[in-house]
């Protein structure tokens, strides 16, 4: 059971900051989309909070360094021409999808829009499927 | 000002939460797709946890008129269920197996200062900016 502990505890400390977002900001805490609008199309007006949303994650993870580095540990055994790949298809995916695991994931599904569900559902089992195809092409070691 | 300290403050608890989870390593979330193989489930309770809060905390939250610190609502209005949606993540999906990674925990893991998150993330953005060339010809969102 202590394997279950962490990610629900995890998933409740990212469901309450995506309801503070939603509460004081009025927006969705959608990670692809404000990476996009900062970096991508930056001259967009009252992109500034995306910015710091950025600076945020990075002062977690800073925190999530010194306090619980093993938090990065656990990489996969591919190469780094499979982490470009991936790297493009998670970039031009999410866009051309509005979204990714937080905004449809968590921010979505958790207003029941029809949209988030649908994206939710293909992204996770084309995941699987993935996993499953490439195992068999030997992608993984 | 204020709506930047949020975003801020929600960054860090944000990227503190998916750390805690154990979205940030690779092997793991790897391990929650492989349904046929090794399956770890645990990562299930991360969505689950996240949902839960955050379904019961936005039907208190839309009754409000306003948001505390801005005038109106920013949320998606599209309702159209739409080729791009799905290609859109497909597509994401794909490479979220292939990585471990999607964008938040990668955003998360450069602070690790490790190569492997930062060549995902460069090749993350020249993801999206190849989709802005071929979207200002296309408009492939259409």
């Amino acid at each position: 059971m202590e394997n279950y502990y962490l990610p629900l505890l995890g998933g409740l400390l990212i469901g309450a900051a995506v309801s503070f977002m939603l509460y004081l900001n009025g927006r969705v805490t959608g990670v692809s989309g404000i990476i996009y609008d900062a970096v991508v199309t930056p001259t967009k007006k009252d992109s500034v909070w995306r910015w710091y949303f950025i600076s945020g994650m990075l002062i977690g993870g800073f925190i999530l360094r010194i306090v619980k580095p093993e938090a990065f540990s656990g990489d996969l055994p591919t190469s780094n021409w499979t982490l470009v790949v991936a790297g493009l298809l998670v970039g031009f995916g999410t866009v051309l999808g509005s979204g990714c695991t937080s905004g449809h994931g968590v921010c979505g599904t958790s207003r029941l829009s029809p949209r988030s569900l649908v994206a939710t559902i293909t992204f996770i089992l084309a995941g699987v499927a993935a996993v499953f195809v490439f195992r068999k092409l030997g992608v993984f070691l | 000002m204020k709506n930047n300290v949020v975003a801020l403050i929600v960054g860090i608890l944000f990227a503190i939460g998916l750390g805690v989870s154990g979205m940030t390593k690779p092997e793991k979330v790897f391990g929650f797709l492989d349904i046929f193989g090794k399956w770890d489930a645990s990562l299930i309770f991360v969505m689950l946890g996240a949902i839960l809060v955050h379904l019961i905390a936005y039907r208190f939250i839309i009754r409000l008129k306003s948001p505390l610190f801005s005038k109106l609502w920013h949320l998606p209005t599209k309702k159209e269920i739409t080729w791009s949606l799905i290609l859109g993540s497909f597509i994401f999906g794909v490479g979220w197996a292939l990585a471990g990674y999607c964008p938040g925990p990668a955003l998360t893991s450069l602070a690790s200062f490790q190569m492997r998150p930062l060549l995902f993330f460069v090749s993350l953005i020249f993801g999206m900016l190849t989709f802005r060339l071929i979207d200002r010809k296309l408009n492939l969102k259409r």
